[in-house]
């Protein structure tokens, strides 16, 4: 029996499911794999392929093993498919088939409604290695090169983990949907990626960092409901991919915080107390709160629309239907079928914004944003108080949940950030104030230069309260590969 | 009043709530509500899932303390509380070079008096923790094994003792010492007072993640305490005290250079900073050199294993003094061979001197050293000081 703690390297493909045992998908592998590093090789600048970069691989997935830190190169990243181990007797957690034993097969009822959200998920993994495939030569320290770069992998090593179940569970249609993940790409014209967020650009490491805050929280809500899943495989996968995602939220939420740390320590050093006084803060090569707020309204807007329709039938048929659960399924106290529960939904009736309770199983997605929104606020409330410990009189404020909107009951309407519905005169007028303009974007673009000395940081970001593995201040994350 | 023990808790500034340590601790000792994540002092048994999870290395968070944090207290922290001093019914070490009514502290002190002066610990090591346990609460240890570390043909038996310290907390660095309680009393009809031994395994035990430490001991003919020590066998029980010691430490930044000069068991701390080096960041270049003197190669103590180190992570220096057809060689003789790179190293500030071993071996190390750096247009005795105040230059002779 295949070892299923620990990750086998007898193929080429690391992985913890006895795939050497597995011909038939190990081919399949096999015939995706050289088709994956060209698309890494293509995507990450030859100069950073070289180079050895301190990386964390998992050699097992209990928590012992979960991390080991070593120098790497990225191509030489063990890519594989690492599952939780599984759990014996499982359950169905949820929805009508609740208390009947989990799925280690697609059950057929469900089969395209299932590879239907492991295809929407797998998407967006490579799609994120895609926008950010720029930052690396404007990283402004080793530290952040090496984030990045961590970050990296593991989205990449996150498609592998939704290609595997395509390739073990769907037959010839997931081998269709693994080569269809590899051919679209971010923001292309004729195949992009299948949700807006992920078609947008991240430009600059303070997109990046609001990108790993605020949309990988998405992914990080989706992936816990997917834990829940009936269906075992999935639920093993994400499970797995849970303790990395947490990582990048680390990357996002640090990342802001030491922005917002250089820009309080600049204005005090220069005995700036107006946070609005712009020209001077910026002129001191810091970004200033009010554009960092401006950052905030957009990406938090964008991830917000990654949750969908309020009310849909068809996140009321993935719960019922044991595929797709809820935030923390298994803490919740209810009945876990939602047959007679409601929940309130917000809609928009004339030029107001009203609550309405709606029958709780339709309200699915609603719920799981929620969950997003209480998540969201705290790193936000965290960065309020390095401002405040700084003494300067801002604070950040996450904007009413119709402001920015393209998708759900809030698109056909303008609302400002404090949730009052506008005119599209007046949303004209202000948007420049809510949402970065152009101005803005050159702005932070001009402050993007690298800072590749060990230890140094660019002049607009602090440095880290704590090294990654625990190390000293001027550790080489990087040994940047030098021709 | 209890005994101090070690809590695990995490630093609320640095966490990001991800609830990754929460779902990772397989017996439920972490719990969160709306502001913080929290440990239970009485259910965590310091197994350590949670630590490899956490992204921000919040959960790296050790406080000894007499009662530990309620989870009301850490829920309404916005930081953590600093290490307060422990006033348990046993005395705390503050300063080795200050309490010279304290026996062991004199003894340590006696053992640092070859530095010249008073003794400063590396300006990036870690707090060492002091006295936790004492003669009235010695802490209990069972021996997990004992091995001979010299050639079946050597006369010197020194020997690699393992001690399980069990679910006990025993926080210790590399470089400090236990005290052994050797059992039974003197002709007087006293008993024993502690010995004091380096210990030679690294701070996360002699296997990593295992609560064991380990030493080096030689027997020595008439030793009480050697004799007990060599004399355990798997499975033997004994007391100790401790740990002591608050400067003979190794420095965290893992760009210090270490330059290690002993004979015989003063291999002991050095043993310890090697481990601790190689499971930090095994891939340093040129930051360590063992000079290393022993009668013969089945004389020196870990011969074998020191061999397997790559040279480039560690430069050897052993030094011969009874190999036929050789003249004799002694660690000094060995530093002056090899004196240019002595003397580089003598001008770099990220270097650390440390010398242990037997105190025949202070005088012919301090000369050579003074003699390497005249050569060099150094001043030996002015450098000396600098260093010592650094907490660059260390000796632990006896």
């Amino acid at each position: 029996m295949a070892d299923l703690i620990n990750v086998s390297y007898d193929t080429q493909i690391p992985n913890n499911v006895g795939l050497s045992s597995d011909k038939r998908v190990l081919k399949a592998l096999e015939k995706w794999h050289p088709g994956y590093i060209d698309w890494w090789n293509d995507l990450i600048p030859e100069q950073f392929q070289l180079s050895d970069i301190y990386l964390r691989t998992a050699v097992s997935v209990d928590p012992k093993g979960w991390a080991k830190f070593d120098y790497v190169k990225m191509p030489d990243y063990r890519w594989g498919i690492l599952l939780a181990p599984q759990v014996e007797d499982r359950k169905i957690p949820f929805g009508e088939h609740k208390g009947e034993p989990a799925w280690q097969e697609v059950p057929g009822e469900y089969r395209a409604l299932l590879r239907r959200l492991i295809v929407i998920q797998a998407d967006t993994e490579p799609a994120s290695v895609e926008q950010q495939k720029f930052l690396g030569k404007t990283a402004p320290s080793m530290y952040d090169m090496r984030n990045l770069f961590q970050v990296n992998v593991e989205e990449g090593r996150h498609l592998w983990a939704m290609v595997y179940l395509l390739q073990k569970y769907f037959g010839a249609d997931g081998r269709e949907e693994a080569h269809e993940l590899l051919r679209r790409s971010s923001g292309s014209e004729d195949a992009p990626r299948m949700l807006g967020a992920f078609n947008e650009a991240t430009p600059d490491w303070l997109s990046f960092f609001m990108f790993t805050y605020f949309t990988d929280r998405d992914g990080k809500m989706q992936l816990e409901a997917l834990a829940q899943s009936g269906f075992d495989p999935l639920s093993r996968t994400c499970r797995f991919m849970l303790t990395e995602e947490a990582h990048h939220m680390f990357v996002g939420e640090t990342g802001v915080g030491r922005t917002i740390q250089r820009t309080c320590e600049a204005m005090n050093e220069a005995g700036i107390t107006n946070p609005y006084d712009i020209d001077k803060i910026r002129a001191l090569g810091v970004i200033d709160l009010p554009t960092i707020q401006k950052k905030m309204n957009l990406h938090y807007t964008l991830s917000l629309d990654l949750f969908g329709q309020e009310i849909s039938t068809n996140a009321a048929n993935a719960f019922n239907n044991g595929i797709k659960g809820r935030y923390m399924e298994n803490r919740l106290e209810d009945d876990h079928q939602l047959q007679n529960d409601t929940y309130p939904v917000h809609s928009v009736v004339g030029d107001k914004i009203v609550s309405e309770d709606v029958p709780a199983l339709t309200a699915i997605n609603m719920r799981l944003r929620d969950d997003y929104v209480r998540d969201a606020a705290g790193g936000v409330g965290r960065w309020n108080k390095i401002i405040k410990k700084n003494g300067i009189d801002f604070a950040l404020i996450i904007p009413h949940e119709g402001f920015h909107r393209q998708i759900g009951v809030f698109s056909k309407v303008s609302i400002s950030p404090e949730g009052n519905i506008i005119s599209q005169a007046e949303w004209d007028a202000n948007v420049g104030n809510w949402l970065p303009n152009k101005a803005d974007g050159d702005f932070i673009a001009s402050l993007m230069v690298p800072c590749f000395e060990k230890g140094e940081y660019a002049g607009w970001i602090a440095p880290p309260k704590v090294g990654i593995d625990n190390k000293p201040g001027d550790f080489e994350y990087v040994k940047l590969y030098e021709a | 009043m209890s005994a101090p023990f070690k809590q695990h808790l995490i630093d609320p500034e640095i966490c990001i709530r991800c609830y990754a340590c929460e779902a990772a601790c397989p017996i439920e000792a972490i719990e969160h509500g709306d502001d913080n994540v929290v440990v239970n002092a009485d259910k965590c048994d310091h197994e350590g899932s949670c630590v490899a999870v956490c992204p921000t290395g919040a959960i790296d968070e050790w406080r000894v303390v007499n009662t530990a944090y309620s989870l009301d207290q850490q829920h309404a922290w916005e930081d953590l509380p600093e290490q307060g001093d422990i006033t348990a019914d046993v005395p705390v070490i503050q300063d080795e070079n200050a309490t010279q009514d304290d026996p062991i502290a004199a003894l340590l002190a006696e053992a640092h008096k070859g530095a010249g002066g008073k003794a400063s610990a590396p300006a990036t090591a870690s707090k060492p923790q002091v006295n936790l346990f004492n003669l009235g609460t010695p802490a209990k240890a069972i021996v997990q094994g004992s091995y001979r570390l010299t050639g079946a043909d050597s006369d010197a038996d020194v020997r690699h003792i393992i001690l399980d310290l069990g679910t006990q907390n025993f926080p210790f660095l590399e470089g400090q010492s236990i005290g052994i309680i050797p059992p039974g009393v003197d002709n007087e009809g006293r008993a024993f007072a502690p010995r004091l031994y380096s210990i030679s395994s690294p701070r996360d035990g002699e296997r990593a993640g295992f609560n064991n430490l380990s030493l080096t001991v030689k027997r020595h003919e008439d030793g009480v305490c050697s004799n007990f020590l060599c004399d355990l066998e798997k499975g033997d029980t004994l007391r100790l005290t401790g740990p002591f010691g608050t400067t003979f430490l190794l420095p965290n930044d893992q760009n210090a250079k270490l330059l290690m000069i002993c004979t015989g068991t003063g291999s002991a701390p050095f043993r310890g900073f090697t481990m601790r080096r190689q499971r930090e960041n095994p891939f340093t270049n040129d930051g360590l050199i063992l000079n290393f003197g022993a009668r013969r190669p089945e004389d020196l103590p870990y011969f074998g294993p020191l061999n397997k180190i790559p040279e480039s992570f560690m430069k050897k220096w052993f030094a011969f003094s009874r190999i036929d057809d050789h003249s004799k060689q002694y660690v000094q003789d060995k530093l002056r061979v090899e004196k240019d790179m002595v003397a580089e190293w003598l001008r770099d500030d990220a270097t650390h001197i440390y010398v242990c071993g037997l105190q025949a071996m202070e005088h012919g190390v301090d000369e050579a050293l003074a003699d390497i750096a005249r050569g060099a247009g150094l001043d030996w005795d002015v450098l000396k000081v600098k260093m010592r105040e650094n907490g660059r230059y260390h000796v632990e002779t006896y």
